[in-house]
């Protein structure tokens, strides 16, 4: 691809636009933007076969672009300057976890790909992104619930990254060398997510009767949820099996202790809500999703899809 | 045959600057792993991501192209390498101290990442003296700051709020 990236002439160095119209590569979709695993060894395993790698890849990566654009959706919207800067950093993170692994997930097996119109410069990872309807998507559904307050936010982040970064750990052993080398960089980020949340939990909890009472009814609103993260999917039993995954059901009492943490020195009792049912047993894993993320997709894959062949 | 063509490579290379912290080379910060030219004309750069979604990876590979073909190499392949897994650890003293001359914070030692991370509920701790009056009397304002790596702090004898790159 560095065939097509121009050299600007020598006297266009000094301004600051010169590059920009030049050299397409700074801009993310639609654009000659690099493979984001060129040259990373991406042979499948021996005894892994590459559809079971793929979906369990699809299923990490969906989760971090659901939940990085739901909490970008908080950019410019947060209480104060550090906290729109720390949810967009945390989206940023997110987002970077799911390029790799919605790239790792097109190079194991190709024909999740969706088929795009001849000529379009999206790379596969941009049209599993842009061009899958709701039902292909197979993040959890505590990622996809509609934005309330910024405790109902402080909440989803820690619940989803005491989640994650728990099964993350353990991903750090995998035999695919890519999730293993996604895992260990994402654990650093996901251990900088999970204190950021605990610390709010703690302070609103702590903080005024107000603070206290909006916490408590959006942990009582995402608890029914929580469950769901542990269910074992037919997928990452098989992803397990075979050594490149990790089975939620054994990274729970793991995360329910460093939540139980959280939440003693927040003094707030776990808790009793129930769990939300599927839809004939059929959750997000499934491609069972609700309402809110058809209308996310809606907007976040309007201009992709107005434009596929688009180059800007 | 190839020594003089890698050694040319490898300068150029070693030159080419961050996008956000332009006081500071990739081959400063850690973030360029290797260099090698592997035919005439034709040199394979590894570089290594800080963050999964730093944006400024783009922007570095674009001007290792630029430059190297600047340079005369006619082919410029730029390779993700992603393990092992960039740590501050590999910022060199040069960098940690073109960054301090630049009023930001060098990170100190990146905490071990084996096995289980433990929770942390009060602000890291850090010895973070202020880049602009060497007060050891700093704040933490924010784990998340200006880019991806750096986290937010604010001096209480000199007053000056300041980045800090942050341990990873």
């Amino acid at each position: 691809m560095t065939d097509h990236i121009q050299t600007p002439a020598e006297d266009e160095h000094d301004s600051a636009y010169a590059g920009l119209l030049v050299n397409d590569a700074h801009w993310a979709f639609g654009t000659d933007f690099e493979d984001p695993l060129a040259g990373v060894d991406t042979t499948i395993p021996v005894g892994v076969d590459g559809p079971t790698l793929a979906a369990y890849a699809l299923m990490l990566g969906d989760d971090a672009l659901v939940m990085s654009h739901r909490i970008a959706e908080w950019t410019s919207n947060a209480p104060d300057l550090e906290d729109d800067i720390a949810l967009s950093n945390i989206a940023l993170d997110l987002l970077g976890q799911a390029r790799l692994l919605l790239a790792r997930a097109a190079k194991a097996d190709e024909s999740v790909v969706p088929a795009l119109p001849e000529g379009s410069p999206a790379p596969p990872e941009d049209a599993l992104a842009y061009f899958r309807e709701a039902h292909d998507f197979r993040n959890v559904r505590l990622a996809e619930l509609d934005n309330g307050d910024f405790a109902e936010a402080t909440v989803r982040v820690l619940l989803f990254s005491v989640w994650r970064l728990a099964t993350w750990e353990r991903l750090r052993d995998s035999r695919d060398h890519v999730l293993a080398a996604v895992a260990v960089k994402g654990v650093k980020e996901l251990a900088y997510h999970r204190d950021y949340a605990a610390r709010w939990f703690v302070t609103l909890a702590r903080g005024t009767e107000e603070s206290r009472r909006r916490l408590l009814v959006a942990y009582d609103a995402l608890w029914p949820l929580w469950p769901e993260l542990f269910d074992t999917h037919e997928v990452e039993a098989a992803a397990a099996e075979q050594g490149v995954g990790v089975d939620p059901a054994g990274v729970r009492e793991a995360a329910e202790a460093v939540l139980d943490q959280v939440l003693a020195a927040a003094d707030v009792q776990r808790s009793e809500a129930p769990r939300r049912a599927g839809v004939l047993g059929r959750t997000g894993r499934d491609g069972m999703h609700g309402e809110p993320l058809s209308r996310m997709l809606a907007e976040m894959q309007s201009v992709a899809r107005a434009h596929p062949r688009g180059q800007w | 045959m190839l020594s003089r063509p890698l050694e040319k490579a490898r300068a150029v290379a070693d030159k080419v600057t961050d996008p956000e912290l332009p006081m500071l080379t990739l081959a400063d910060l850690g973030v360029l792993r290797d260099v090698d030219v592997v035919a005439d004309g034709h040199v394979v750069v590894d570089i290594t991501p800080t963050y999964s979604g730093c944006p400024a990876m783009a922007a570095m590979r674009d001007d290792l192209v630029r430059e190297l073909q600047g340079a005369g190499f006619v082919r410029v392949d730029v390779r993700v390498s992603l393990h092992p897994a960039w740590t501050t650890d590999w910022i060199t003293p040069e960098g940690r101290a073109a960054l301090a001359a630049a009023g930001i914070s060098p990170p100190g030692p990146a905490p071990s990442s084996d096995g289980p991370i433990p929770l942390t509920l009060l602000p890291t701790a850090r010895q973070v003296r202020c880049p602009q009056c060497d007060s050891p009397a700093t704040e933490l304002v924010s784990e998340f700051g200006s880019t991806a790596c750096k986290a937010q702090y604010r001096c209480t004898a000199c007053l000056e709020p300041f980045d800090h790159v942050k341990e990873i």
